[in-house]
């Protein structure tokens, strides 16, 4: 039979008018005469400001419109917004209290039986399996219910100070005996919040559950550097949020990913929107929220959960369509139903994939609850931004190094965990003791700590003078910062102005008078030549609506400048350092573990280093975009490499080729479109990372949405937001339908 | 041969492209190739018509494309056919929504996959467990009847190894008894042993032989080996193209292949383990008496070979009651089990 190969149809020589040979031609020729034409007209350069579509400004109104006036039949938008803050609050209540408030026995009451509830339905679960374990968990929960529902309610309302009421209404039932206990318990008239020691033990005990005594003491040291240097409260502040807003993010990811493997419609309104919000920077989520819903704690968490969602959902996809078929198949011939197919096979089939989202869930929760200080949220981040702003570099740095730490636990405990629990060993453990020992550890730990922390404060939290870094070291790190900096300024300045002057003005220069039809007509050819006319029309439709529009090409020249100044830096080092590791496994091992440092910190952090350095300014900028962007380039360059069949070098090493020739002439070539992928990545993450800098400077797109910030301009921040997810977009999609183009020319895919 | 039809499959059409409802009806059930062709269709079913009998075991073979999985697909409902009829056990199998397929499926039809389709977070006993448990059985009586199972296919003792610490043999060891869990009437078996070395595969054969002499299941076993397929079926049905080329048992397949393509596999066959010697022999003028000299006449000629071989005189063959009903030759034998020509 006779059935038509589709892949011969690529390898045919392109009939039409932009075929290969003529379209570099046709492409400067376009080029060239864009230009031209931008020289008469001037408005091909800058959008004239007469003809800027006041977007901007609709979008302000829309948001003020629905803060103010929208209804949605039976309540209005403010009553749904505050719905939502006061059920996020509730969580963010409990953990706070858990971890650095502290709060009085009675509101513990509810924790209480929800514990309660959580462990006997595991217990029960164990023995009776999950139906039976349901009606235990909602049974207690019920009874609780119906018996406290005075005090918990008004628990919930804060009002169990002294309500009059409430003493003389409420109903002493059962449920109310292990809140008496509690009181009895604790003496004071407030229960601690969980002593550090026990949150470091917990910790240690988990990562050693999780992998061994290596990933324990890393992860005790760690912790007790929160501690040791009086930054303890303010980490758990900022663990709080993170607490709270991880299991929301990860559950509406869960959902929404599972649903749009099930709903062709949800796939394609939702899969671009995933895309999207991933491509816009973080800073650009806190301007809608703070209009919506203020500034403070709960619109920080908001603003976390929307943000660290879209990966987990990415993940959730990924994991359900690579499930293999036989496996699905054997569901289906074993009768489950779709809802059993889901629970049963696809979802615990990929746990390794999902857990892989929940751990980006995780380290995208950390850096956005950082930045999020920028709209009120407490913690670590607040530290750090007024730190920063003031110039103390020795503050700076010790919450800097506070937050890396927080992330680098973070990353390697719930990394453990999903190779732990994906492992699939058999485990020959007889006892139940031996099979939960760690929790059984934890919980003796955990009560000798609370009880202990009434003796002694030092249990709950350090006091100032055991602290092992304190606020004079601090002061000392300043000055001794300043006085390297101080020192360093002698070699550091000429270069950074000769480099600036020499180097970077004329970039800035260039890029800033280049006309936006040049720049729209390079992406229609591209995207033309690449994808055809859709992909043609989109993308030159995307720049031109969202970027020239509504008048935001001269920030968007600024943002050219950063990201492609970073980049040629990126490659530069990234290339090499790539090929290195590609060819020496000691340095393979050595390059990619700091990769995989770098990309767990939060952005926020990188600043820090790039004003010690250059102080505040264009080299700075960039100095900080380089090292967070820099990772995908090596990573992909190194990976890029590593795909390179073996029997393809070797047929040019018996070919004779020196090792020059054999890296050049065969392997990068092949490498060349997973590379290109590397510089994808490393676009997007320059992007997100311009908005951060906004925090020291610049004039660009990021520079905008900062400045929206403080007045609740929703407009100016969403719209440059979405200015820079365009230009990534945009280059995301040249770049992929490039390399699968490549790839499937080279035979890789 | 048995009356007892379990699964009556007619005119059953797979195909794919754009439309292929559209497409059938447009050529009222029956496209030509050429028409497929043309439109860009790619028929992976094209009219396929058989019985299964009740306790045979049918074997479907053909190469990789020749739509040998998508048939067994389209009888389990993993895929619907898009056109055609399908019986199973006197119901209309395509007429059953989801809720009566699962329950089918729970009940009736137990499937074993190439590539083993083990659930990788489970341990032996709780994938084995799973159809049970889905079902809604209780842990205790699931787990008796998983151990039993897993006593059955000889891996007691590694009830609680995950799939990826056993060995290829062992993990389809697991599968088949998975799909045995729920005593299926009908077990579906897709290449069951294609993914294992040879040795370990003679192993499984020998292994499937001795579980189907004990369990009598009515079985749909899919494979591209013909040499497996002669050594399990009862009959064999051969595809190519899609379509059914051959449906017979592998001794008329061997003596009368119905094309070119059958006769190449034939060719190659083992015939001293298909072909009886009544098949090969000399007629003879019946009612004499055999005097027990004789070999019988539905055994293997690789059984008598020797016999027949050693004699210098064509050796009498006789019925079950010791009639003469031919002789045969060391020739013809030796004609027949060395010769790559048609008998």
């Amino acid at each position: 039979m006779t059935v038509a190969d589709p892949s011969l149809d690529r390898v045919k020589p392109n009939s039409n008018w932009l075929s290969s040979n003529g379209f570099a031609v046709q492409f400067v020729g376009a080029i060239v005469a864009a230009s031209i034409l931008s020289f008469v007209f001037s408005g091909l350069r800058i959008w004239p400001t007469e003809l800027v579509v006041p977007v901007k400004e609709w979008i302000s109104d829309f948001f003020r419109w629905l803060d103010k006036e929208a209804t949605l039949g039976l309540f209005t938008v403010k009553d749904a917004t505050r719905t939502v803050s006061w059920m996020l609050k509730q969580p963010l209540i409990w953990s706070e209290y858990l971890l650095w408030k502290g709060a009085k026995p009675f509101q513990f009451l509810p924790v209480f039986w929800l514990l309660a509830a959580a462990f006997s339905a595991f217990f029960v679960y164990r023995v009776r399996g999950a139906r039976t374990a349901t009606y235990v968990a909602f049974g207690i929960l019920a009874l609780v219910a119906i018996d406290g529902l005075p005090h918990i309610l008004l628990s919930l309302s804060k009002a169990v100070r002294a309500d009059p009421w409430l003493e003389a209404s409420a109903f002493i039932g059962f449920s109310e005996w292990p809140g008496y206990l509690l009181d009895a318990l604790t003496p004071g008239s407030k229960i601690k919040a969980l002593p550090w020691v026990a949150v470091v033990a917990g910790f240690a005990i988990f990562a050693h559950w999780v992998g061994g005594w290596r990933l324990a003491t890393l992860v005790a040291l760690c912790m007790s550097y929160l501690a040791l240097t009086g930054l303890w409260r303010e980490s758990m502040k900022t663990f709080s949020l993170v607490v709270v807003a991880v299991p929301f993010s990860a559950i509406l990811g869960l959902f929404l990913g599972v649903w749009v493997t099930r709903s062709k419609r949800a796939a394609r309104v939702l899969t671009p929107m995933f895309d999207l919000m991933q491509a816009t920077p973080h800073l650009a989520y806190l301007v809608p929220v703070v209009v919506m819903f203020g500034a403070g704690q709960v619109p920080a968490l908001i603003a976390t959960v929307i943000f660290a969602m879209p990966p987990m959902a990415r993940c959730t996809i990924l994991a359900l369509q690579t499930v293999p078929a036989d496996v699905i198949e054997s569901g289906h011939m074993s009768g489950c139903t779709s809802r059993q197919m889901l629970w049963k096979v696809q979802l615990p089939a990929s746990q390794k994939t999902l857990l892989m989202g929940l751990n980006q869930v995780i380290m995208q929760t950390l850096a956005m609850v950082v930045i999020a200080s920028l709209v009120g949220a407490q913690g670590l981040g607040h530290k750090l931004l007024f730190s920063l702003q003031q110039l103390k570099l020795g503050y700076a740095t010790m919450q800097g190094i506070a937050i890396v730490l927080m992330a680098v636990v973070l990353d390697r405990i719930t990394q453990a965990y999903a190779n732990r629990s994906t492992d699939y060993e058999h485990r020959d453990r007889s006892t139940a003791l031996q099979q939960h020992i760690h929790l059984i550890i934890f919980g003796v730990v955990l009560f000798v700590l609370i009880v202990a922390a009434y003796f002694s404060r030092d249990v709950s939290v350090l006091s100032k003078k055991l602290l092992l870094i304190d606020n004079k070291d601090a002061l000392e790190l300043d000055k001794s910062i300043k006085q390297i900096t101080f020192f360093l300024i002698d070699y550091v300045q000429p270069i950074r102005d000769w480099v600036t002057v020499y180097v970077l003005i004329p970039i800035r220069n260039f890029y800033q008078a280049m006309p936006w039809a040049v720049v729209l007509t390079g992406y229609a050819m591209a995207g033309y030549k690449l994808g055809g006319w859709r992909l043609s029309a989109l993308l030159s439709g995307l720049f031109f609506f969202i970027v020239v529009l509504p008048g935001n090409w001269q920030f968007a020249t600024t943002t050219f400048y950063y990201v492609s100044s970073a980049l040629g830096v990126c490659l530069i080092i990234g290339l090499p350092l790539g090929v290195w590791s590609a060819r020496s496994p000691t340095a393979a091992k050595i390059i990619l573990a700091i990769c995989d440092t770098l990309q767990t910190f939060p952005s926020f952090i990188y600043l820090l280093p790039a004003i010690m350095l250059f102080k505040v300014g264009e080299l700075a900028i960039i100095f900080a975009i380089v090292p967070y962007a820099m990772v995908p380039a090596i990573r992909y360059t190194y990976l890029g490499l590593k795909l390179v069949p073996e029997v393809t070098s070797e047929a040019a090493r018996m070919s004779g080729a020196t090792a020059w020739q054999r890296l050049f002439k065969v392997e990068l070539p092949i490498a060349v479109p997973e590379i290109m992928l590397g510089v994808n990545q490393t676009i997007m993450m320059a992007l997100a990372m311009t908005a951060i800098t906004a925090l020291i400077g610049g004039s660009d797109l990021g520079q905008e949405i900062y400045r929206a910030l403080p007045t609740s301009d929703a407009g100016r921040g969403v719209m440059a937001g979405l200015g820079i997810a365009t230009l990534g977009i945009i280059v995301d999609r040249l770049i992929n339908a490039w390399a699968d183009g490549r790839k499937r020319d080279l035979g890789l895919i | 041969m048995q009356d007892n039809v379990q699964i009556e499959c007619r005119n059953i059409w797979k195909v794919f492209g754009a439309d292929p409802h559209e497409f059938m009806r447009r050529h009222n059930g029956a496209p030509t190739d050429e028409a497929m062709h043309n439109e860009g269709y790619i028929g992976a079913v094209r009219d396929v018509s058989f019985d299964v009998h009740q306790g045979e075991i049918l074997i479907i073979m053909g190469l990789s494309g020749s739509g040998k999985s998508t048939v067994v697909r389209c009888i389990t409902r993993l895929n619907d056919p898009t056109s055609g009829k399908i019986n199973f056990e006197g119901n209309d199998l395509l007429a059953a929504d989801e809720k009566e397929l699962i329950e089918i499926r729970r009940h009736k039809m137990g499937m074993v996959f190439q590539n083993f389709g083990l659930l990788p977070h489970r341990d032996v006993m709780s994938n084995v467990a799973f159809p049970l448990e889905v079902q809604g059985v209780d842990r205790v009586a699931r787990e008796a009847k998983a151990r039993e199972m897993i006593d059955l296919v000889g891996l007691g003792g590694r009830e609680a190894y995950f799939p990826r610490e056993l060995s290829g043999g062992q993990q389809q060891r697991v599968g088949i008894a998975r799909s045995l869990a729920v005593e299926p009437d009908v077990w579906f078996l897709d290449e069951p042993f294609s993914a294992l070395d040879p040795l370990i595969r003679a192993e499984m054969q020998d292994e499937f032989i001795r579980l189907q002499k004990m369990l009598k299941k009515t079985i749909v076993f899919i494979t591209h080996d013909f040499e497996e397929a002669t050594k399990l079926a009862d009959r064999i049905g051969i595809m190519k193209d899609g379509r059914l080329v051959q449906l017979s048992t592998p001794e008329e397949m061997v003596l009368n292949p119905a094309d070119d393509y059958v006769a190449e596999f034939a060719k190659n066959a083992p015939r001293d383990r298909i072909v009886t010697v009544q098949a090969i022999m000399e007629p003879a003028d019946s009612g004499k008496g055999g005097n027990g000299t004789g070999v019988s006449g539905r055994s293997l000629i690789g059984e008598v070979a020797e016999q027949v071989l050693n004699s210098d005189t064509p050796v009498n063959v006789t019925d079950s009651k010791d009639n003469l009903i031919g002789t045969i030759s060391r020739e013809r034998i030796s004609r027949a089990l060395f010769s790559k020509e048609s008998i």
